[in-house]
């Protein structure tokens, strides 16, 4: 049985020896097909109106949905978990050059819900500290500029490190100010360190320093890896305290839920006469950052694909309506080949239909690529939710049929004496 | 009773007129009666609107009659609803145009084509029904030529191809010359004589005497009023 779309087969027994007329399926998308095709610079120009509405759409969306799961992906346990101390100096940072406290660490860690904490600071170096696997001069070591980082022994704790090799420092290296260094396995690589059975030594500039650890790897500040750390007690003791525009900054690792609430408590813990003096950096609020993404913006956005959309209906429903009134003669010869009203009705629409649903798959492809190509740029992975493209092409088809109402009705009222007497 | 048995009567009018409502109303074809066997070539002649194309249109069923009963194939049309007409339209009636009416977007055979969609032909040899059709008016050679690239003349052979690819009882032809130099129009004619020649009914309406006398049978309409004249031998 071939698929009969319109029109019955009258009862074999009733006496009309007339068979209705019938529009086979397959026949109804050829015609509309031939329809559009036939005129192609006229089918796209007529599209394009569906094209920017389809595709503004599918990019708003795929772009949000992108926006908030890079939100999601960083706003992660590990951010939920951190609060960092900066230390402003207060109004006159210039006769303060430290506002930490020497108990930092352990004041810090006194406050519930804290589980490591600790201060740090990159230590200014001259040019001849250039950090080698041995003394200057001995066996010709080239030496690299290597940052040094001056810390307390809760930061490498509450960077999370995972060590390949070693230990962190502890109290008592702090306390001793012992010439101990922790190193990234990046930079033991290319230093030549391998095993620390034999106690090598880092130097920067003429100083040595017993690599206790080696770090593979650290959940936050990931510059930790790429750097020399050392007691900040040796650091003062060799280079000082932290100078203005490096100042030291806290690091301070929670448990889950708790990083508001010490956010809140923790400049006063520090020094509770002189809280200005610290600035505190609470984890993001994800409820705030994923408002902020779906913004007016957004909903600015939608409003000029559902405007765009109107227009590309209207185009189509204009185009065709021009089509229906210059092809009557068409229209009347199908109707003297046996096209019923309706056979004329559902081509026309099949026609407009075609032209939106073809502006609705341009628009999905360039919509896509438009979000694909912002992501690259930001270097963020592109989300489109399948939904999306499945909708935005039917988005266009049920444009083009809406837009092809009233002409299809038009066309079908034609008479076809009328049609065929031009 | 002896003799030949009389063919069936094709086209069957019986006091069919029709008066355009108006206003003010206009007689167009008065009552009249007609009747046209199978095999016959009959022409339809008359001056400017003397209702010649209401006549077509009504024998073509493009239009119902206003009053009396058309039967076609022995079908009383009067009974049948629009779809119905509609139907039988395209099974059973086959219409060469002044102006041709081709698609300009199609090939010659796929114009031809055309007439096979609606009235239940299967898709499957379609177009080898369609070429032969071309080739029964000569212009096989021409079958995937656009209407733009041919000539008047096979222009309206693709039309006449059109029309009898469906195998229709009636080929209904409303000035088929009128667009053509005399010796096109020649060709044409000799085309319609052979088709005559092979059984179908024709019926070829013209305000041109000199294509009106190829048809056996004539009759004149003057003012909506139908007439036949009986040839002298
Ligand atoms: N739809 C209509 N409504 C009212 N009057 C009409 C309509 N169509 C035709 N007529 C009138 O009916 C009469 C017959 O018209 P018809 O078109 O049948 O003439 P014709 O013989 O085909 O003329 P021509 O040779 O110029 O084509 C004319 O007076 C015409 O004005
Ligand atoms: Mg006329």
């Amino acid at each position: 049985m071939r698929t009969s779309l319109i029109g019955r087969r009258r009862d074999a027994g009733r006496n009309s020896g007339a068979d209705r007329s019938r529009l086979a399926l397959r026949d109804l998308l050829s015609e509309s097909a031939a329809g559009v095709l036939q005129r192609p610079a006229r089918s796209a120009l007529t599209a394009l109106g569906t094209v920017l509405g389809v595709g503004t759409f599918v990019a708003v969306l795929g772009l949000t949905a992108t926006t908030s799961s890079q939100i999601d992906s960083r706003f992660n346990a590990l951010t939920a978990t951190e609060v960092t101390v900066e230390d402003t100096g207060g109004a006159q940072p210039e006769f303060l050059a430290n506002a930490f406290p020497a108990d930092a660490d352990r004041r810090v860690e006194r406050l519930h819900g804290v589980r490591r904490a600790g201060v740090y600071w990159p230590v200014r170096l001259g040019p001849e500290d250039l950090v080698r696997s041995a003394p200057p001069g001995v066996g010709g070591a080239q030496g690299e500029r290597t940052a040094v980082v001056a810390a307390s022994p809760g930061v490498l704790d509450a960077a999370d490190p995972v060590l390949s090799q070693g230990r962190t420092f502890d109290a008592y290296h702090d306390r001793r100010a012992e010439s101990v260094a922790v190193i990234g396995a990046g930079l033991a690589d290319r230093l030549g360190v391998t095993t620390l059975e034999t106690a090598p030594a880092v130097f920067v500039g003429d100083r040595a320093f017993t690599v206790i650890g080696i770090v593979a790897d650290v959940e936050r500040r990931a510059d930790l890896l790429q750097s020399v750390v050392v007691p900040r007690t040796t650091a003062e003791r060799i280079w000082g305290g932290p100078r203005s525009g490096e100042r030291a900054k806290m690091l301070i690792a929670t448990e889950l839920g708790a990083a508001r609430q010490i956010a809140s408590g923790v400049a006063l813990a520090l020094d509770p006469a002189h809280p200005e003096y610290f600035k505190v950096v609470p984890p993001p609020d994800p409820r705030s950052l994923r408002a902020t993404v779906t913004s007016d913006l957004d909903q600015l956005f939608m409003l000029l694909a559902a405007i765009c959309l109107v227009i590309g209906a209207v185009g189509i429903a204009n185009t065709t309506l021009v089509a229906v009134l210059e092809r009557t003669g068409e229209i009347g010869l199908r109707r003297a080949l046996g096209a019923r009203g309706r056979h004329i009705t559902v081509q026309f629409l099949a026609e407009s239909g075609a032209l939106g649903a073809l502006g609705g798959l341009v628009g999905t492809s360039l919509g896509t690529v438009t979000v694909v190509a912002m992501a690259v740029v930001r270097d963020w992975t592109p989300v489109i939710h399948p939904v999306t493209v499945l909708a935005a092409p039917v988005v266009g088809l049920v444009t083009g049929v809406v837009a092809g109402l009233y002409p299809a009705w038009r066309a079908s009222r034609i008479q076809p004496a009328e049609a065929l007497r031009r | 009773m002896t003799g030949t048995p009389t063919p069936p009567l094709v086209m069957d009018f019986r006091g069919v007129g029709l008066t355009y409502p108006g206003p003010p109303p206009v007689a167009a074809l008065k009552p009249c009666r007609l009747a046209v066997a199978r095999g016959e070539y009959l022409t339809v002649v008359g001056p400017s609107g003397s209702g010649k194309s209401t006549f077509l249109n009504i024998a073509g069923l493009l239009d119902a009659p206003t009053e009396g009963q058309y039967f076609l194939d022995g079908i009383d049309t009067a009974t049948l609803s629009d779809a119905d007409r509609t139907g039988l339209r395209g099974r059973r009636i086959g219409f060469v145009f002044q102006s041709f009416h081709l698609l300009p977007h199609r090939s010659a055979v796929e114009n031809v084509m055309l007439a096979m969609v609606y009235n239940s032909t299967t898709r499957r040899g379609r177009t080898e029904r369609a070429r032969e059709a071309l080739e029964r008016v000569g212009l096989a050679h021409r079958a995937d030529a656009l209407p733009t690239r041919l000539s008047g003349g096979e222009r309206q052979r693709v039309a006449i191809a059109r029309a009898l690819v469906a195998r229709p009882s009636l080929l209904l032809c409303d000035e088929p010359t009128g667009n053509l130099d005399t010796a096109t129009a020649g060709s044409i004619l000799e085309l319609l004589d052979e088709l005559h020649a092979d059984g179908m009914t024709l019926v070829v309406i013209t305000h041109d005497p000199e294509v009106a006398v190829r048809g056996r049978r004539t009759v004149t309409i003057r003012d909506g009023v139908l007439s036949e004249q009986v040839r002298s031998a």
